[in-house]
């Protein structure tokens, strides 16, 4: 899929800023920051991973700053990021 | 005759029996300075480097400090960097807290002028650096009733007390604030440091106003000061009321200190003469607004309120509503002037505040108290120290002392902040143990000690939304999820006593 890049979320507490441009390899490259990076690290990746490739986005740079965001509010920034990547709306139909 | 030439020889057998000289008045000389010439001057007001020499510091002794100026603190990294420039290895620190404001200690801890520490609480990059192990030795916790005791009976010996004061006049009159025209700072209580003036080998004042003696509302009397320094500034008071100690805004807040205040009112201690404290941390210092109307409507008036004054109890003591205030440490500039000048709102020294083995502390005679919390678990025990990513980030402070003194404890804390669970199956460290924690009040509802089942009655009566704690666990765990274990390794950095002086837990480094 076709993919420029796009910007969603903030950098306030209990938020998560997502940035996604395209990428010439294939797959998600995730770079996470999290202010909770020990103990959720590996479960927000999976939320991003999951959320990105549910919505048909394969390869992309994925570059993610999280302020202990819970698993709903990252779901919501990576669809929004989503969206304004691939210009799809996914709630659209 | 039985002058005093005839009793000369009596005179000189009474001294040699006593081991005396006998008087000589040849030897007598009047000082005929005018008094108040005099009175501007002192052998005792010396520069720092001076005080530090005379005062026969040594490499490995022990030095202290008050954090009343907290965030605003200058005099702990001022001392430090002299006593490193003047060459000192080997200090074991002992401050009342440490906070962000001091992390140059980092530097100092590295070069080996310190290396051990004794405090409440460590917070910011110092407390980081500590945590990834630091220090060679742990950094030993003690609540402030039990330093304050500490003190006293010698466990916690002090070689040199470093004193900011707001005001000191050349004999060493010292106090939290100054009545003077050239007022610098004011930090109001000087609670924390009054074991330390008292009971250290060697008192040093440092003060930004040198005033013209007596200093007459001293905290600190000449009598336990050696020197006085004079420097251009030892703290800033509008950094006072930040950080712990700020007045909320956050909607949660607002909630949980609105939910407390509910709690209060209808646990059964909501009665005229009750005595009341509430901690650091927003919600828990909102508590007091909510109480207001409640003691308004009642027409019930409070005996005393103790602690942490903020400008929130000075509001409801000069409404009449609470009796007197006893003050250990000012939490605003509103609190530390109504220090200076109210009579009824007296500041306490440490260990008659909250001192476990001091029959008199004030502590022992209080009803209520509110508290926050970082983590609470299952067993009511409470974390307020280590972060739940295993940094320290907090202060014992008098959690510990107040909730096992009080007839009742409330601990106000949100069940998630961000992403972080604070109703947990265990808490990272112990620093109060559940059996001295009654009610702990959630967004999510409020969970009582099963030890009080006859305060769940009343706040169920009352039509609180009383749940099991459990619940609020599972509830956390919900949302969140399970959180991965901490990289815990295998070096001590710190150590908690209990108030009894015990060992009760231990904080281990952190890998990464």
């Amino acid at each position: 899929m076709e993919i420029k890049n796009a910007v969603a979320g903030t950098l306030e507490s209990g938020d998560i800023l997502i940035q996604i441009a395209p990428t010439d390899t294939s797959g998600l490259q995730i770079e996470l920051e999290s202010s909770v990076m020990y103990q959720f690290g590996a479960q927000i990746k999976n939320v991003i991973t999951e959320t990105l490739t549910a919505l048909g986005v394969t390869d992309a740079a994925v570059k993610a700053t999280d302020k202990g965001a819970l698993d709903c509010t990252i779901r919501a920034r990576v669809t929004a990021a989503a969206v304004r990547a691939t210009g799809k709306d996914v709630w659209a139909d | 005759m039985n002058t005093i030439k005839d009793r000369a020889a009596l005179i000189a057998e009474a001294a040699k029996k006593m081991n005396k000289e006998v008087y000589n008045d040849s030897e007598v000389k009047k000082n005929i300075t005018p008094r108040h010439e005099l009175q501007r001057k002192s052998s005792k007001v010396v520069t720092l480097e001076e005080a530090i020499k005379k005062s026969g510091l040594k490499n490995g002794m022990t030095i202290s400090f008050h954090h009343h100026f907290r965030g605003g603190d200058k005099v702990i990294n001022m001392v430090v960097a002299k006593l490193a420039e003047m060459g000192f290895k080997d200090l074991h620190l002992a401050s009342s807290s440490l906070i962000d404001v001091h992390e140059p200690l980092i530097e100092h801890i590295r070069n080996g002028v310190i290396t051990q520490i004794s405090t409440s609480g460590l917070r910011g990059a110092l407390a980081n650096e500590i945590s990834h192990g630091l220090m060679k030795e742990p950094v030993v916790f003690r609540s402030h009733g039990s330093r304050g005791y500490a003190i006293k009976s010698g466990e916690l010996h002090i070689d040199v007390a470093f004193l900011g004061a707001s005001s000191s006049d050349p004999l060493g009159n010292a106090a939290g604030f100054s009545t003077s025209e050239n007022a610098k700072s004011i930090c109001g209580s000087l609670g924390y440091a009054l074991p330390d003036a008292k009971y250290a080998d060697h008192t040093i004042i440092l003060t930004d106003d040198l005033v013209d003696y007596p200093n007459q509302h001293n905290a600190i009397s000449e009598a336990d000061v050696e020197f006085v320094v004079v420097v251009d500034s030892v703290g800033d008071s509008s950094k006072i009321s930040s950080g712990a100690i700020r007045d909320t805004k956050n909607p949660r807040d607002i909630l949980l200190a609105k939910q407390a205040a509910k709690v209060v009112m209808n646990s059964g201690y909501f009665e005229n003469g009750f005595s009341l404290q509430t901690g650091s941390g927003g919600a828990s210092l909102a508590v007091t607004k909510y109480l207001r109307q409640g003691m308004i409507d009642k027409g019930i008036k409070a005996s005393f309120a103790l602690g942490g004054i903020t400008s929130h109890m000075v509001k409801l003591h000069q409404e009449g509503l609470i009796g007197r205030l006893i003050d250990v440490q000012s939490f605003d500039k509103v609190a530390a002037e109504s220090l200076m000048n109210d009579p009824l709102h007296k500041s306490v020294s440490a260990n008659e505040y909250a001192a476990m083995l001091e029959p008199g502390s004030a502590t022992h005679f209080l009803d209520v108290v509110i508290l926050s919390a970082l983590e609470v678990d299952v067993n009511f025990n409470v974390n307020v120290l280590v972060g739940s990513d295993g940094i320290i980030r907090g202060a014992i402070g008098g959690h510990p002392d107040t909730a096992a003194d009080s007839a009742l404890s409330v601990i106000v804390c949100p069940l998630l902040r961000g992403r972080i669970p604070c109703v947990v199956d265990e808490v990272t460290t112990l620093i109060t143990p559940g059996s001295n924690v009654d009610v702990v009040v959630t967004e999510y509802g409020i969970a009582v000690n099963p030890k009080r089942p006859e305060i769940k009655e009343r706040l169920l009566a009352a039509g609180l939304n009383i749940v099991d704690i459990h619940e609020l666990a599972e509830k956390a765990r919900s949302i969140i999820g399970n959180p991965a274990p901490l990289p815990f390794g295998d070096k001590v950095v710190g150590i908690v006593l209990n108030r009894d002086g015990s060992v009760q837990d231990v904080i281990k480094n952190i890998t990464e």
